[in-house]
């Protein structure tokens, strides 16, 4: 049984997706929390949808939107890249689901930053773009973090979405959530047993992170 | 020169602030709710009018007719808001040094002389007193080189004995570094003390302006020692 084999690619993946994730988490996060636009409810239904929707059904999406025929897969068939079925499926179901537990957490923290400390930044001549990396970003820091963990810790229990658009391919695209159930299915008990310790320690110490940095208030 | 037009609208509020005032230390006075604050941010370019006029010596910072409405790092106007927001994630020196700016700031050493806070350079700023952050706040807007310094009731916050230590602070600031001052108050005493030129608010709108002995009465009151 390939026990190590499974945790490293799918922690890898997880990695790899809040990774990805991460930019435009972030920037969503702000301007939701600083900016008022019309669309502004829409953008923030469309980023948590994924949250509510069965994740079969946003793998599912992802499988026609990436499929040959789809609207992106036909482009990126053109450049001769495939990620329906492969790794990549898996860390970009992994990022879409990872995705709105990390732009509420960190959304949250830079709603909590004391807008005076930007408007006197801006005072004291800094432009926009300085203003966010030198004092919304760092005080928002440690909600970014936690809202990271836990999107990487949801990417860890990905199941939904990765099994329409990624399969379960051993040694390609089978993740932890995936072989469990695979495990379970076919009686191997012991193996789906040494999974779930995996997932469950992992899935652990990543939450207890993440809450951990979570209780901690900027100033 | 300070030439204020400003027209705003903030939910059942309406501030309509018409002043010209040339003074070294010029009062926004009035009481709380009167717009005072408000008036500050117009200035400082943290909200915008809805029409009017904001000049400093002729430079347009807002001008609904001209079209102009710099952004606030745009206007070189030093703000110390009421609750001074210093940088929590920054010691003392990094916040002094935010908006240093090469050519129009002064030199640090003189800023931190003049508001004696050598002690207090390479110190966290949670380890600070209000007096001490008061004092941190106001080097730190000095540093940025401005051409007009904003402050939002820089005394409320702090008690009666402190008062008599910061005012004189302020009083060397609006001397030795000839830069105008506006600030925010609604302790007359303090007025009294400081300023050359009073603005009086009442619900939005100016209701005298003139000098703080002519306004207030002569009676510097009890904030001597």
């Amino acid at each position: 049984m390939d026990v190590w084999q499974i945790t490293r690619f799918t922690v890898a993946c997880a990695i790899a997706a809040t990774v990805m994730v991460l930019p435009p988490g972030v920037a969503i996060a702000w301007v939701l929390a600083r900016r008022r636009f019309t669309g502004r409810t829409l953008v923030e239904t469309l980023v948590s949808l994924p949250l509510v929707l069965p994740p079969v059904a946003t793998g599912l999406i992802l499988l026609m939107v990436l499929s040959r025929r789809g609207a992106i897969g036909r482009i990126l068939e053109s450049l001769g890249i495939e990620v329906v079925f492969t790794w990549k499926a898996v860390v970009l179901a992994m990022a879409i689901m990872g995705l709105p537990l990390l732009v509420r957490t960190a959304r949250a923290g830079f709603e909590q930053v004391n807008q005076r400390y930007e408007q006197v930044a801006s005072t004291l001549g800094a432009p926009p773009s300085r203003v966010f990396f030198t004092i919304s970003l760092p005080l928002a820091w440690p909600s970014i973090v936690a809202g990271a963990v836990l999107a990487f810790a949801r990417g860890l229990g990905e199941f939904g979405a990765t099994i329409i658009v990624a399969g379960s391919i051993p040694g390609a695209t089978r993740t932890l959530a995936v072989a469990i159930y695979s495990y379970a299915e076919t009686g191997q008990d012991r193996e789906a047993a040494a999974l779930l310790v995996v997932s469950a320690t992992i899935a652990f110490l990543a939450l207890w992170y993440a809450n951990r940095l979570a209780g901690r208030r900027p100033a | 020169m300070i030439e204020l037009d400003i027209q705003l609208t903030q939910g059942t509020f309406r501030l309509d602030v018409t002043a010209t005032f040339n003074g070294k230390a010029t009062a926004i006075f009035g009481p709380s709710g009167s717009g005072k604050t408000t008036t500050l941010d117009a200035i400082a370019g943290l909200r915008a009018p809805d029409r009017g006029v904001i000049r400093i010596d002729g430079r347009a910072l807002f001008s609904s007719r001209e079209r102009v409405n710099l952004p606030s790092h745009q206007r070189r106007v030093g703000y110390v808001p009421q609750d001074v927001a210093l940088f929590p994630h920054m010691n003392v020196r990094l916040n002094l040094l935010y908006g240093r700016h090469p050519g129009t700031s002064p030199p640090l050493e003189r800023v931190v002389s003049m508001l004696e806070i050598e002690s207090l350079v390479d110190r966290e700023v949670g380890a600070l007193s209000g007096g001490e952050r008061q004092r941190i706040a106001l080097g730190r807007a000095l540093m940025s080189g401005p051409s007009l310094l904003l402050l939002d009731e820089p005394l409320a916050s702090v008690d009666v004995p402190l008062r008599r230590r910061i005012l004189p602070y302020l009083q060397r600031v609006r001397d030795e570094l000839h830069l105008p001052l506006v600030y925010v108050s609604h302790d007359r005493e303090e007025v009294q003390r400081l300023a050359d030129y009073v603005v009086v608010l009442e619900a939005g709108r100016v209701a005298a302006a003139g000098s703080p002995a002519a306004l207030l009465g002569s009676n510097p009151g009890t904030l001597e020692p």
